[in-house]
């Protein structure tokens, strides 16, 4: 094995460092803190090494790895089947997204194609997790910046709701491990038709409520209107993905352009905003929602009876020929994708996710340099990030 | 969208010297993949994304694969003398392929809606010349993913602009996503009855009694 070339020296949780003018004279102190892994404003096990000159941000590294298990080296030593729920635990708030992702890369790798019940359930799911992941970052979001407990319970409370519907047809509330390899898992039981047009019917009241409550509330306007702009050659450069992206005002939405599973069928349209800067990425959310609730809409009233699984798909014994495949989809928080190399053996020879939280976070010092320690925090909770996808 | 050979001969000819070559892919997805030298690759990588056909703004992802030495057997058809006849015969020719490790890169354009472009490069090999030329100038988002390559694979990125271990910790000296990857044995292993957990903790305490 190779040694690594010029490892740096591990970075210091406290620092003083001198802060000198242009004359050379020394005037005041820069100050080196650690934002995280234990802060509660990170989401996580995840930590920022920033450089501050009084409250203001000079410097911001993000430091990765707290949560890292080598998924993609375990995937690697496991049959292709094995690793569905393990996706789960990548984004662990979305994991029927996950587990679609993957669906769809090994899908496009062996050739199959799922029938119309299976994609329309996988659609319903999806924006379901979509409401789910959308609801609860508009709580944290809101957390963040100190509006303790009111939205993040009302968020909660619907999430809540999902997450019934979720476990009568999987068995887990957040570990669905619902999708295979050429359609999905179990039938729908009894009466979850109904009770999952129950559950939408509340939905619009609930975001006009919570927007009642939210959208023009003058602290949030004053915490959030101008913050961390992102301008959109930036984002397109360092590719961003998702709500993120089109909060910049680019129109990219992949259920638009790769029209995976049925996406085609359903009328609904892509939000777009204007500043990219925090506020137009929570009301990018806010709208996301509402075509969501629109697309749930459509699909509760034409899921036709039928198969859900293709016939060709085998679970026991799966072997795809030699090849590689890319497959992605529009996971809540971004472009989520899976790039799979097979070798012809009941293993994957490459398993490699790409994860769109960790990549979104390319930018965050971009957006975050000169401006105060807690608006560093509101930033981070725009970006919508979950530590199990990051650190992998 | 250009097909992959159409992509070969406009990248040929604007970049002078440049040598591409196109992977298959027997898969039904049917993603063929250029390979580019590394030596013409950020010239090639700025034709792609600037180009006014191709316009590949965005490099959504990039993968480390290691691929061990190989012994690689084909068919080939031979013809022979067998008694006196002319005849094609099967014969299976055996070639040493050396291993090396690749940086795939999955290029989409969100101007023109089209993708994927697959670019891959490839080191010369697994040990010392490791050396591959980064993107980043020309694709900011594969930043992050170039680090992990890095950090998980050993391919060292010429010219990229913050090149550290990002997952693992810093000091940490192997690179665990290679297929000959062997975990260090240090763990606390509770003796059960279970054989291959006694064989391994065994085979431990003999190792630490040994120094």
């Amino acid at each position: 094995m190779i040694d690594s070339p010029a490892i740096p020296a591990p970075a210091r949780n406290y620092e003083v460092l001198p802060k000198t003018t242009d004359d050379g004279i020394v005037d005041g102190e820069y100050l080196e803190v650690a934002m995280g892994p234990q802060h509660p404003s990170t989401h996580g096990v995840f930590r920022m090494d920033v450089v501050l000159d009084g409250e203001r941000v000079v410097k911001l590294k993000p430091v990765f790895g707290y949560l890292h298990r080598n998924h993609e080296k375990i995937a690697e030593n496991t049959a292709y089947l094995a690793s569905m729920p393990y996706t789960d635990r990548l984004d662990y708030l979305c994991s029927m997204t996950n587990n679609w992702a993957y669906a769809l890369s090994v899908e496009k790798l062996a050739g199959l194609q799922p029938p119309e019940r299976a994609e329309y359930i996988r659609v319903i799911t999806a924006e379901l997790t979509r409401l789910v992941n959308h609801t609860c970052l508009i709580g944290f979001l809101m957390q963040d910046m100190g509006a303790l407990g009111t939205p993040l319970m009302y968020a909660f409370r619907e999430r809540e709701m999902i997450l019934d519907l979720f476990e009568s047809l999987s068995g887990s509330r957040m570990m669905c491990n619902y999708m295979r390899f050429g359609g999905c898992r179990v039938e729908l039981p009894a009466g979850w038709l109904e009770q999952a047009k129950r559950a939408l019917e509340g939905y619009s009241p609930f975001l006009d409520e919570f927007e009642k409550l939210l959208t023009e509330n003058e602290i949030l306007v004053a915490r959030t209107q101008g913050i961390g702009p992102l301008p959109a050659e930036l984002a397109i450069n360092a590719s961003i993905t998702g709500p993120m992206l089109r909060a910049s005002g680019v129109n990219y939405d992949i259920r638009k352009v790769d029209k995976y599973g049925i996406y085609e069928r359903f009328n609904f349209r892509v939000p777009l905003g204007d500043h990219g800067d925090v506020y137009d990425r929570y009301m990018i959310r806010v709208l996301e929602m509402r075509e969501s609730v629109k697309i749930l809409e459509q699909a509760l009233r034409d899921i036709p009876a039928g198969p859900i699984i293709d016939p060709k798909a085998k679970l026991r014994g799966f072997r795809p020929k030699a090849g590689e495949a890319y497959g992605r989809i529009e996971g809540p928080k971004g472009e989520l994708g899976f790039y799979l190399i097979s070798d012809g053996s009941p293993n994957p020879y490459r398993y490699r996710v790409r994860p769109p939280s960790l990549i979104n976070l390319t930018i965050l010092e971009d957006m975050c340099l000169g401006r105060p320690v807690a608006d560093v925090v509101v930033i981070l909770g725009s970006v919508d990030i979950v530590l199990g996808e990051v650190d992998r | 969208m250009l097909s992959p050979e159409e992509i070969k001969a406009r990248a040929e000819a604007a970049v002078p010297g440049a040598k591409l070559d196109i992977v298959p892919n027997d898969s039904p997805s049917a993603q063929r993949s250029l390979l580019v030298d590394a030596s013409h690759a950020v010239a090639v990588a700025t034709f792609l994304r600037y180009d006014v056909e191709l316009r590949l703004d965005y490099c959504s992802n990039v993968s480390g694969v290691d691929w061990l030495d190989a012994e690689i057997s084909e068919k080939v058809k031979v013809k022979k003398v067998v008694d006196g006849v002319e005849k094609e015969v099967d014969e299976v020719r055996k070639t040493k392929r050396p291993g090396y490790l690749e940086a795939v890169y999955h290029l989409y354009s969100m101007d023109k809606k089209h993708g994927p472009v697959v670019l891959r490069m490839r080191t010369e090999n697994r040990a010392d010349k490791n050396h591959l030329p980064s993107l980043t100038p020309v694709w900011r988002g594969a930043e992050f993913q170039e680090r992990e390559i890095f950090d998980l694979y050993g391919i060292i990125f010429d010219g990229h602009p913050d090149l550290r271990r990002i997952l693992m910790w810093d000091g940490y000296q192997d690179h665990p996503m290679r297929k000959d990857y062997v975990e260090p044995d240090d763990y606390e292993y509770e003796p059960t009855p279970h054989d291959e957990v006694l064989e391994k903790a065994k085979r431990q305490a003999a190792a630490e009694a040994k120094p």
